[in-house]
């Protein structure tokens, strides 16, 4: 082991242009694929913004008690992927109308009494955002007959569901491409590198080396050229990143899991693909 | 030490390039391995490296066997033989002395006993001196000299090569074969391939085999038949 972590640094050292060269391809490729993902990251991250604010608002009745309130709070509490439930009162839902629309604010202050019906707002869990689950609750809703009306906005929420499934698909394509392009550049370039030294994959199987000992230090090899064009990448990607955080919009950086995830990828498949090329060498040997 | 017994060798869409060749190299001994370009010389030596495997018949080299062969006891094999080519086949970017330090890093030799054990090889071929010289900066005498200790670096039992002189002057080449026989006089034995037939000539002690077409035509230990090289 020590003699194949010798020779990979030694290789680096003989032949710097090359590691270079390995380094910066492999750089560049998977930066292609974490631009990609930071973009796909922050759309996800929009709609994910956008499905919080799904709620299911039911409009009570004057008169309804408030132990029925209470017992149906309890009840759909209960039910699977609610979040929360909040009592709204007559007065409070008068206070945020005038917070909230303000051309009205003279008319809505200036009310004999208060028009505006209490409500329960329900917020889901998130995976529960669907039309399915929130019909559900909704229909439970509206089986109190303390409740006027039951409102979720099911058409928006049935667009951003297909928005969301749109999304996911892109990403999986387009993000599938851009992978299987850098996985080809990647093998392209440890494949070049290796290549430049056959001749000394060919001697050392003349002069009796194991094929392990031949592999050692170029899976070490890959192994470091894939780990540090992935650093390379996710320094790319953060320069991009500021730029346009900077100057275009605010986006959000990726979760450390995702960075690490991409050098750890990088570190993989230069490993692997260094240990095709030289298979490749050992062939009938 | 090398025993080929009734060796075929076939290529796919390709011309047979041995034809039931059968002759036994004793330890110890120094033989030719002559004929025209394609008359199978380089084919006898892949096979004696394992580097390739005959369609039929078998192949022995110091007791490997390719009638049972182990993917695993191939690399055992060629630490016990030593190759030299034509083309020296030296790496570039390293010094002589390097060069001959690789055939023992790669073989899993101790750090410690590499250092001596390369320049006892160097010095053995009279290129002490040029131990820190790249490939570009020697002759190609010097350059087979460097090639020659490589193979050497293992202690080998036999040592193959192929063409060793084609590349060199006439005065280089003469220093070249005798070093064979300096080799082969400390008891190893040499198989050298070569179409060079003055140098055969001129040492009708040595054994002599002669390929023709894929067929073994002359064996000199045999000596039934008169061949083009002691024609």
């Amino acid at each position: 082991m020590s003699y194949a972590i010798r020779e990979a640094l030694k290789a680096f050292r003989r032949t710097p242009m090359l590691s270079l060269l390995s380094v910066v391809a492999i750089g560049v490729s998977l930066f292609v694929v974490g631009l990609f993902a930071l973009t796909a990251y922050n759309i996800r991250r929009a709609i994910e913004g956008i499905e919080a604010r799904v709620e299911i608002v039911a409009y009570l009745h004057d008169d309804a008690a408030a132990a029925q309130v209470n017992d149906a709070e309890r009840d759909v509490a209960k039910l699977p992927g609610v979040a929360s439930i909040r009592y709204v009162s007559k007065d409070e839902a008068l206070v945020t109308a005038v917070q909230e629309l303000r051309e009205f604010r003279e008319v809505l202050t200036n009310l004999d009494s208060n028009p505006l019906p209490a409500s329960l707002e329900i917020r889901m869990r998130p995976g529960h955002r669907d039309p399915t689950s929130l019909e559900r609750v909704a229909q439970r809703l509206s089986s109190y007959s303390f409740v006027e009306e039951v409102n979720f906005g099911r058409d928006w929420v049935g667009k951003v569901v297909s928005l969301r499934r749109i999304a996911g698909g892109a990403t999986a394509i387009i993000g599938g491409a851009f992978a299987a392009v850098a996985a080809i550049i990647i093998a392209t370039a440890v494949r070049l590198a290796v290549f430049a030294r056959r001749e000394e994959i060919e001697i050392m199987r003349l002069v009796g080396a194991s094929n392990g000992f031949i592999q050692g230090p170029f899976l070490i090899e890959g192994l470091v050229a894939g780990f540090a064009g992935g650093v390379l990448a996710v320094a790319l990607t953060l320069i991009a990143f500021e730029v346009v955080n900077d100057n275009l919009l605010r986006l959000a950086w990726l979760p450390g899991s995702w960075a690490l995830l991409g050098i750890g990828a990088g570190a993989v498949y230069g490993l692997l693909s260094s240990a095709v090329a030289v298979r490749r060498h050992l062939r009938g040997a | 030490m090398i025993k080929l017994s009734s060796v075929h060798k076939e290529y796919p869409r390709s011309a047979v390039a041995l034809r039931n060749v059968s002759f036994h190299v004793r330890k110890g001994e120094f033989a030719f391995l002559t004929g025209h370009s394609g008359s199978g010389k380089s084919t006898v030596l892949r096979l004696l490296q394992m580097a390739e495997r005959p369609t039929s018949g078998e192949v022995r080299v110091s007791g490997f066997s390719t009638a049972h062969p182990h993917r695993g006891d191939i690399p055992k094999l060629r630490r016990r033989l030593g190759v030299v080519f034509q083309d020296f086949r030296l790496l570039a970017d390293r010094t002589a002395e390097e060069n001959v330090a690789f055939a023992l890093e790669v073989t899993g030799a101790r750090r410690d006993l590499i250092r001596p054990r390369v320049s006892k090889l160097l010095a053995q071929v009279g290129l002490a001196a040029k131990a820190s010289s790249r490939p570009e900066q020697l002759s190609g005498g010097e350059r087979q000299r460097v090639a020659i200790a490589r193979a050497l670096a293992n202690d080998p039992v036999v040592l193959l090569a192929d063409e060793p002189t084609g590349n060199l002057d006439g005065f280089a080449a003469r220093g070249i074969f005798d070093l064979f026989r300096e080799i082969n006089a400390s008891g190893t034995t040499v198989l050298m391939a070569t179409h060079d037939l003055d140098l055969v000539r001129a040492h009708p002690s040595y054994r002599v085999l002669e390929l023709s077409h894929g067929e073994l035509v002359f064996d000199s230990a045999a000596a039934t038949a008169t061949p083009e090289a002691h024609g």
